[in-house]
């Protein structure tokens, strides 16, 4: 619109015509806004009376009925998760007139603590008065009897029966379900109203939350005609709702059970995962929460006894833990060393500590008279550190980074739970970018005895057990095995299978494996393995592990660790890995005791007990006590071999 | 010259009267929830920057920017059909990674404009050519939202560029034969052009009582709560029909139900007095302003917002089918308003530099 061209055009009658034209929509806005304004005194003034009336019995209303949430088995079909019947007592603010007084009323015939009262008066002064409000739940038979008979009595109260969540293992599954609680302000900004219209509850962690979509099932409607109060008296039409999925996880219930048995009342972790599958067969935490409490809702006092307790139940530490592997890496170190042109024939003398070229800087062997002449089987069957300072520095950070990550350190494993952090193998780069520092040598002996930066979870730990039984094919483990959908109105049910996705191959030579799991085998078979006196006697099969110690507190240069002046919180942790039996394996466990001391008497026993449970059915704490408890003697021989036939 | 912020004072008030409303209805529609406040507040706020910095843009700048903008809409028009997310059965997402993006909003704008960028290269009234090249303009992205489908977006891009063509001085002998053909065409754009949806929502329109639980159930109930409201309405969060949820997506489309039926007939006199208010400054605007590309672009994005509110009103209340469009800014949303902000803003920019124009 360059002035010269404007000057060209007849400007004057394009005025006129725009002009006239804009004139002309003034007409139109005048004409369309009479309509409107028509169109609603039609509606507001004409026929005000008639529409008062409908809307005062607007008799028919769209009700939700609310599907039932899937239930959760374990692999055997045990019950872990249900919905069971409760009555609650409800209270319609817009139809009570005297509140004080039906509370008065009511609470003589029913039993109501004054905290109920007091949220019940919360939730209503926080809520609009056409929504009803919750003033008890779980109301016994007689109750509700007494309350039917008097109802006319209590206008605005009602009696309702709801499903509600129960989990009849308590805390026992905690860690792996998780829970569902009431759906909040949060929640609602990130769901589809719709699907929850009549559903108070919604999974929060665990597989309640993972499963979320498949546990929810599909709302249905029904009309139904009501009087003026709202109350109905007739179902007109309905679409019914359909169920959520029941869910099937890999878990064995009795071996999840056993296994936080053993483990005791210290803080740990145990997992257990089918090798050839990745299906997980148990997944403690130690210790857990009942997760019933927080179905509807738990108070304040109980919620912080729970987050303040020292010995954390809410953390979840099979799958959020990070700790350092200590010596169960070794296995891989060796293996990293052999697939880079080390000898597993090669000797090293081990003198007790390690020393770099040009610094008197000693690092320690955890055997302070060393182990003498070593050779790779008799390094990881004892553990020697001098031997993995040894390795680690002759092959180097970059590729002994490499390759633990090619097992799956540093990455989430991909199980079916929210929240997995990733675990952390250190390299040159991380350390540049992350501390702003270079890598010295002594970072990578620290590696290469799985202290350091080095991170995993005590998951993690399972599926590298399990990698290892698997001769390096990896799998994403799995807690739940099968969907089963219901059919509407039908009895035959259609079955979704997950499976774990397969992750690939570690590349490393099947002969290295053999030495590997060989020496893994020593570990546990051979006289002078760590774990043998712990957990290796009158073992039924044949088990490969390798236990682990790992510092929590750093040791000065020059002094010894002493567990009898630390704190409990500052001694080791204890870690085993294992798997049985060697030739056909059907469990991998990764075992974790926090401050537990040593690995081998404090990790290897309770991984033994829960294969011998798994594998032989046999509970090392029956009645009659089959196994030693670790730091004690052996039982006589004869007794133990007799019972593990 | 020193560089000042300049806003249109008038329109401002009245934009900023519907945000405060908007703000209140939602209260009582959306459950007494601060979350969904807040979220629409936040949306007001980068609207009403988004407006105040275009305000500051002059419309040569504008003019000059036009083709571009247009082709990078038509582009990303093309792009959605082919790659784009599909939403409560409708494919207009743009997956940009960060944002989500709905490439018919910002058509909304470019399509006018566009449009009378065509018209005005020559004198006008427009010659036969140059209403070919418009309509191709007007008609090509109108069908590609179409097909999304989004009726509604559709016939308001229709609606701001024949508005344009109307105002370029198209013949009124020639509006009268385009009616006469359009209501000749309905018949057969209901049976081949509508979805069975689409096709529903006249049905109902017809005659919502003949299924008053299916698809009149929306209707009748939005009806019964206008209607119930009377002349001062049953009180702020009072509204028994919104309240008890008998209206759906009452904090959305059907927002005007709520408003009726909680504030009544002197409510909504109230609430129509500033719409009418605000489009009345625009058109006064597109009056006085000196060139005739801001006259074209100022009075279609004028009306076009009268026709938001006349088709949003009218579909609550019964006389139109319902096509999806909402309240202009008092319905809870974030797309729409920033579009409808941008458009208030191009207007301020067009007074704002009205004496710069001209010759």
């Amino acid at each position: 619109m360059a002035a010269d061209r404007i000057e060209l055009k007849d400007y004057l009658r394009e005025t006129n015509l725009i002009h006239s034209r804009l004139i002309a929509l003034v007409v139109l806005l005048c004409v369309l806004t009479f309509i409107l304004v028509a169109r609603v005194w039609y509606l507001q003034i004409y026929n005000n009376e008639r529409f008062e009336v409908l809307s005062k019995d607007n008799r028919v209303r769209l009700v939700p009925m609310p599907p039932v949430r899937g239930q959760i088995f374990d692999r055997n079909g045990k019950v872990l998760a249900e919905n069971i019947p409760v009555f609650t007592l409800e209270i319609l603010p817009k139809d009570v007139e005297n509140m004080d007084a039906l509370l008065d009323e009511v609470t003589r015939i029913i039993e109501v603590s004054p905290n109920d009262v007091k949220k019940f008066k919360a939730l209503v002064k926080s809520h609009r008065g056409f929504e009803a409000q919750v003033l008890k739940v779980n109301l016994s038979e007689e109750e509700v009897a007494r309350f039917s008979v008097n109802q006319h009595r209590f206008r605005g109260a009602q009696v309702q029966a709801r499903l509600q969540r129960n989990y009849p293992y308590g805390g026992e599954m905690a860690h792996v379900l998780g829970y569902v609680g009431r759906i909040n302000q949060r929640d609602k900004e990130s769901i589809d109203a719709k699907a929850y219209k009549g559903t108070d509850y919604i999974g929060k962690r665990g597989i309640e939350a993972r499963y979320e979509d498949q546990l929810l099932g599909r709302v249905g409607v029904e009309q139904v005609e009501t009087n003026a109060h709202g109350q109905r008296i007739r179902r007109l039409d309905k679409n019914e709702p359909v169920s959520g999925d029941n869910i099937y996880l890999n878990i064995d219930a009795d071996l999840q059970v056993k296994a936080r048995e053993y483990l005791g009342d210290r803080r740990g972790s145990v997992i257990a995962i089918e090798p050839e599958s990745g299906e997980v067969l148990a997944f403690v935490s130690n210790p857990v929460y009942d997760p019933n409490k927080f179905v509807n809702g738990i108070d304040h006092r109980s919620y912080n006894a729970l987050r303040e307790d020292v010995n954390r139940p809410l953390l979840n530490r099979t799958i959020s833990g990070r700790y350092a592997p200590g010596s169960t890496i070794k296995g891989l170190v060796s293996l990293a060393a052999l697939e880079n042109g080390w000898s597993e024939n090669k000797h090293i003398t081990c003198p007790g500590y390690f020393t770099l070229k040009g610094s008197s800087h000693r690092y320690r062997c955890w055997r302070r008279g060393g182990h003498g002449s070593t050779s790779m089987l008799k390094s990881i069957m004892q553990s020697c550190d001098v031997y993995y300072y040894q390795l680690a520095n002759t092959i180097g950070i970059d590729k002994l980074s490499a390759f633990l990550k090619t097992f799956g350190l540093g990455s989430q494993t991909g199980i079916d739970l929210d929240g997995e952090p990733s675990g952390l193998v250190p390299s040159r780069e991380w350390k540049r970018e992350r501390r702003g520092v270079a890598w010295y040598p002594g970072d990578t002996l620290n590696t290469g005895i799985g202290q350091g930066d080095v991170l995993v979870t005590p998951l993690q730990l399972g599926v590298i057990s399990a990698t290892l039984a698997n001769r390096g094919r990896r799998i994403e483990p799995r807690l739940v095995g099968r969907l089963e959908h219901s059919a509407n109105g039908g009895s035959d049910k259609a079955v979704t299978t997950l499976v774990g996705a397969e992750l690939g191959t570690v590349v490393a030579k099947p002969r290295n494996f053999d030495a590997i799991i060989d020496a893994m085998e020593a570990v546990v078979g051979h006289p002078r393995g760590t774990a043998h006196n712990s957990a290796g006697k009158n073992v039924g099969y044949t088990m490969a592990g390798k236990t682990g110690t790992a510092q929590v507190v750093a040791i000065p240069q020059g002094a010894r660790y002493d567990a009898s002046k630390l704190n409990d919180f500052q001694k080791d942790h204890a870690l085993f890995v294992a798997f049985a039996p060697v030739e056909k394996p059907k469990i991998a466990i990764a075992v974790i005791v926090e401050n537990g001391g040593s690995g081998s008497s404090a990790a290897a026993p309770v991984a033994r007990k829960v294969a011998d449970f798994y594998l032989l059915n046999k509970d090392a704490n029956a009645a009659e006590p089959v196994l030693p408890e670790s730091g004690q003697e052996p039982s006589p021989e004869p007794l133990a071999s007799v019972l593990s036939q | 010259m020193p560089f000042r912020i300049k806003v249109d004072m008038p329109l401002m008030f009245g934009l900023l009267m519907l945000c405060v409303g908007s703000l209140l209805v939602l209260w009582s529609a959306g459950g007494e929830s601060p979350r969904l406040l807040i979220s629409q507040s936040i949306r007001m706020g980068i609207a009403v920057v988004g407006m105040v910095v275009l305000a500051q843009v002059r419309p040569d700048t504008l003019f000059r920017w036009t083709p571009y903008l247009f082709a990078a809409g038509l582009g990303m028009l093309i792009l959605v059909l082919l790659v784009g997310d599909v939403g409560k059965g409708a494919q207009r997402w743009l997956d940009l990674g960060v944002v989500r993006f709905q490439p018919s909003e910002a058509m909304k704008l470019a399509v006018p404009m566009m449009v009378a960028w065509v018209l005005t290269r020559k004198t006008l009234p427009p010659n036969f050519k140059n209403l070919f090249y418009a309509a191709l303009v007007l008609g090509v992205p109108s069908a590609l939202i179409l097909v999304q489908p989004d009726l509604g977006t559709a016939i308001l891009i229709l609606m701001s560029g024949a508005l344009i063509i109307f105002l370029a001085g198209f013949a009124w002998k020639h509006i009268g034969i385009l009616a006469a053909m359009t209501a000749a065409a309905i018949p057969i754009a209901y049976h081949f052009l509508l979805r069975p949806y689409q096709q529903q929502r006249i049905q109902t329109l017809l005659d919502p009582w003949s299924d008053p639980l299916g698809s009149g159930y929306q209707i009748i109930q939005s009806m019964i709560a206008i209607g119930s409201g009377g002349a001062q309405g049953k009180g702020w969060t009072q509204g028994s029909q919104s309240q008890l949820e008998f209206i759906p997506d009452r904090h959305t489309d059907f927002i005007f139900s709520v408003f009726s039926e909680e504030m009544g007939f002197i409510g909504v006199l109230i609430l129509i007095t500033v719409y009418v208010a605000i489009v009345a400054r625009g058109l006064y605007i597109a009056y006085y302003t000196k060139d005739t590309f801001s006259r074209l672009l100022a009075g279609s994005l004028s009306m076009t917002f009268f026709f938001y509110v006349f088709v949003n009103i009218g579909m609550v209340a019964g006389m139109l089918p319902v096509v999806g469009i909402p309240l202009p800014l008092i319905s809870y949303g974030g797309t729409s308003m920033v579009t409808l902000m941008a458009g208030f803003g191009i207007l301020m920019g067009i007074h704002n530099h009205r004496s710069l124009m001209s010759r």
